[in-house]
């Protein structure tokens, strides 16, 4: 820490804890062994506050706010467990697994994947929203790695690490609220993609099983995220 | 007067299925069918998927048996691959089929059909259940729930997990055995050995009782099915395809499992979701054949393990030619509990079975692939098409309980004449019908790819719908 850092004091869960003062409220949690959940955010990508997960409350403010995005202030009071946010943090993760078709038992990511432990951490047993099984294909068209929309939650990591860190920008979303996809390119078979460098990056940050090596079988996938820190360190970035 | 009697469902099998018995004026029987009332629609669902998830997927097919769809969804996967698997991953995975085969025997046996056996067809049904055999016989319960974990537990340990593992892969298997696993379920197999030859012989006491079930539980002739070994032994994972004629003599042999299509049609009937495949050159209804237990054990020329083939040499000495009565399904199930623990034992005293190379790795080379193997109940076949990315287009399955339904429905005709008298109706008539059914030990959850409900109604309905008699058991 640079002696020009500014330095804040705030409280998290009554706890005083001490930050830089561009840190997020997330970041400094973790630094204090505070559990937040998240899903879309990933250290060494932008954080975009999409998964919505990571919401705390603040004293003096009736909104919730993500972690994830906002940063520490002088005398800030941070509350990040409390009913409402656990009653809340399980509607959200139960409308992921509403909104395709996350079949756990089959999937390529069964036993290593972020929303199912996610899920069971959350001690989610039961599903209270009606499925929507949307019909939606597989992807299998590239050489190496296959997309498998039912299982996606549209966290965006693949688009932003395809864009901030590879610097292609084959992925990104389309469309808007449910009815949004993650596409290749102009929305093309991933096989037929001109930007993609085959580089693999995407399917590793991917959270579930919609990105995957081809030729892995069910719980076969597990993913390896380390490269991300130290790609980022090596470049001198301190995106969190 | 017609009338008929309808059990639903029928009670101590696997999934849902019903009997309908019709009268005629006098109280006789005229007919009676099997229907299997629950769908599944398996081949459906898998379309558009990876074909790699295919064993996992088709494993929830069932689970009492998921091994063994496991095993012939991967087989068809290997032909996809169009890979030769490393010789210990077959090995392998013969070992856990048969722990499957064990198992789900074991649960045939005794905690499905025990109760019949040892307390009698007309016991009280509230008696005639597995606690009732635990009461009367502790030592046969508990030496059933025995086996069943012997099997359960080799799943388990190779496997991850007892129901649904996830171990077996297009190519192989996805980790090798250890010393350490080998010599702990090799110490397992002493005890299994003592259970099934005590049972064995507990059940070759009380054959002589069931001389009339024995004469009428769906005995009659039929062709029958199953895999065979190269030496024309007892095979439930590779191997080719003989059938056996009515009179014992061997209609077909060496038929190559992957091309079923040119043997074997399906027929469907309307009252009931389970199709119904027959032996193609002889036609529909005529081609009517078994599988399973039974089957196998008349098929082969000889089990191959030294105390499986002792017990065949007597099983065969029951008639001239082929066993005919289903009732003997039960009989040649003990067989091959004791021949599976034998095998298990023979594989992996193999000094290949450490080796690490379990696995073939390949990308599809094939767009069409058949697995078939021996499940508990009969052959099992697995057939799929892919496009050119390995997703999946086209399934078919047929389901070991599938190949009997012929038989089925005309055993439960035999039983029903025999034993049901429409004027005094008595539970213990029914039950011998629902325990034909029982014989042939079907899953209808996986045949069928399930809804249902499970206490039993027997109903006497007359032409216009109006019920003149009800037995009602509640679950």
């Amino acid at each position: 820490m640079s002696p020009n850092v500014r330095v804040k004091t705030l409280k998290i869960d009554g706890k005083d804890v001490s930050a830089r003062e561009d840190q997020t409220i997330l970041s400094v949690a973790r630094e204090n062994d505070i559990f937040i959940p998240t899903l879309c955010q990933m250290d060494g990508l932008t954080s975009v506050g999409a998964c919505r997960l990571c919401l705390v409350e603040i004293k003096g403010s009736a909104k919730l706010q993500a972690a994830c995005v906002t940063e520490v202030q002088e005398g800030m009071e941070v509350v990040t467990d409390s009913e409402r946010l656990h009653s809340y943090r399980k509607m959200l993760i139960e409308l992921l697994f509403v909104a395709r078709n996350h079949i756990c038992s089959v999937c390529v990511s069964n036993g290593h994947c972020e929303l199912q432990s996610l899920a069971q951490r959350l001690g989610i047993t039961h599903i209270h929203f009606p499925f929507r099984y949307p019909k939606l294909a597989v992807d299998l068209s590239h050489d190496r790695f296959g997309m498998d929309n039912n299982r996606c939650i549209r966290c965006g990591r693949c688009v932003r690490v395809c864009d901030e860190i590879e610097g292609a920008h084959t992925w990104d979303l389309m469309g808007r609220g449910d009815a949004s996809q993650i596409v290749c390119d102009l929305n093309q078979p991933w096989g037929s993609s001109e930007t993609c460098t085959s580089c693999g990056k995407c399917v590793h940050v991917c959270p579930t099983g919609a990105l995957f090596e081809k030729g892995k079988s069910s719980s076969e996938m597990s993913k390896r995220q380390e490269f991300l820190p130290y790609l980022t360190l090596m470049r001198g970035d301190h995106n969190e | 007067m017609n009338r008929q009697i309808v059990i639903d469902p029928v009670t101590r099998i696997e999934g849902h299925g019903k009997i309908t018995i019709h009268l005629d004026e006098d109280g006789q029987v005229e007919n009676a069918v099997f229907a299997v009332t629950q769908f599944r629609g398996f081949e459906k669902i898998c379309e558009g998927r990876p074909f790699r998830e295919m064993p996992s997927l088709m494993a929830r097919i069932c689970g009492i048996c998921p091994v063994s769809h496991l095993i012939a969804s991967a087989k068809a996967c290997d032909e996809l691959l169009a890979v030769r698997i490393p010789p210990t991953a077959a090995n392998l995975r013969k070992v856990m089929n048969i722990a499957q085969i064990v198992q789900s025997h074991a649960l045939s046996f005794f905690h499905l059909a025990s109760p019949d056996l040892l307390l009698g067809m007309d016991a009280d049904p509230a008696q005639r259940n597995i606690v009732g055999v635990l009461k009367n016989n502790p030592e046969l319960a508990r030496g059933g729930i025995r086996l069943r974990q012997f099997g359960q537990q080799i799943i388990e340990w190779l496997g991850g997990k007892r129901i649904h593992p996830s171990w077996v892969v297009p190519g192989g298997v996805n980790g090798p055995l250890t010393a350490e696993l080998r010599d702990r379920i090799l110490a397992t197999v002493p005890e299994a050995l003592d259970i099934i030859q005590k049972t064995l012989n507990w059940f070759k006491r009380t054959l002589a009782r069931y001389n009339e079930e024995i004469r009428t539980f769906a005995n009659f002739p039929s062709l029958f099915m199953g895999l065979v070994s190269r030496d024309k032994e007892l095979e439930f994972y590779d191997g080719s395809i003989r059938i056996l004629g009515a009179g014992g003599n061997i209609l077909a042999d060496n038929l190559d499992p992957a091309r079923y299509t040119e043997f074997i049609g399906e027929s469907v009937e309307e009252f009931s979701y389970l199709k119904s495949p027959f032996y193609e050159p002889l036609g529909y209804p005529n081609g009517m054949y078994r599988v399973g237990p039974l089957a196998r054990l008349n098929i082969i020329d000889r089990a191959g393990t030294p105390l499986a083939d002792q017990e065949l040499a007597e099983f065969r000495t029951l008639e001239r030619g082929a066993v005919l009565s289903s009732f003997h399904y039960h009989y040649a199930r003990l067989i091959e509990i004791l021949h599976g623990i034998e095998k298990i034992e023979m594989i992996l005293n193999d000094k290949e079975i450490l080796s690490s190379h379990v696995r073939a790795l390949a990308r599809p080379n094939a767009f069409e692939g058949v697995g078939v193997s021996e499940a508990p109940r009969g052959t099992l076949m697995h057939h799929y098409k892919i496009d050119e990315d390995g997703l999946m287009v086209w399934a078919n399955l047929i389901i070991a309980t599938g190949h009997n339904n012929l038989a089925m429905n005309r055993g439960v005709l035999q039983v029903a004449k025999h034993f049901v008298d429409g004027r005094k109706l008595q539970e213990g008539m029914l039950n011998r019908v629902e325990a034909v059914i029982r014989a042939y030990d079907p899953c209808l959850s996986c045949s069928t790819h399930a809804l249902g409900k499970m206490p039993l109604l027997i109903e006497l309905v007359e032409p216009d719908g109006r019920i003149v008699d009800e037995l009602r058991r509640e679950k």
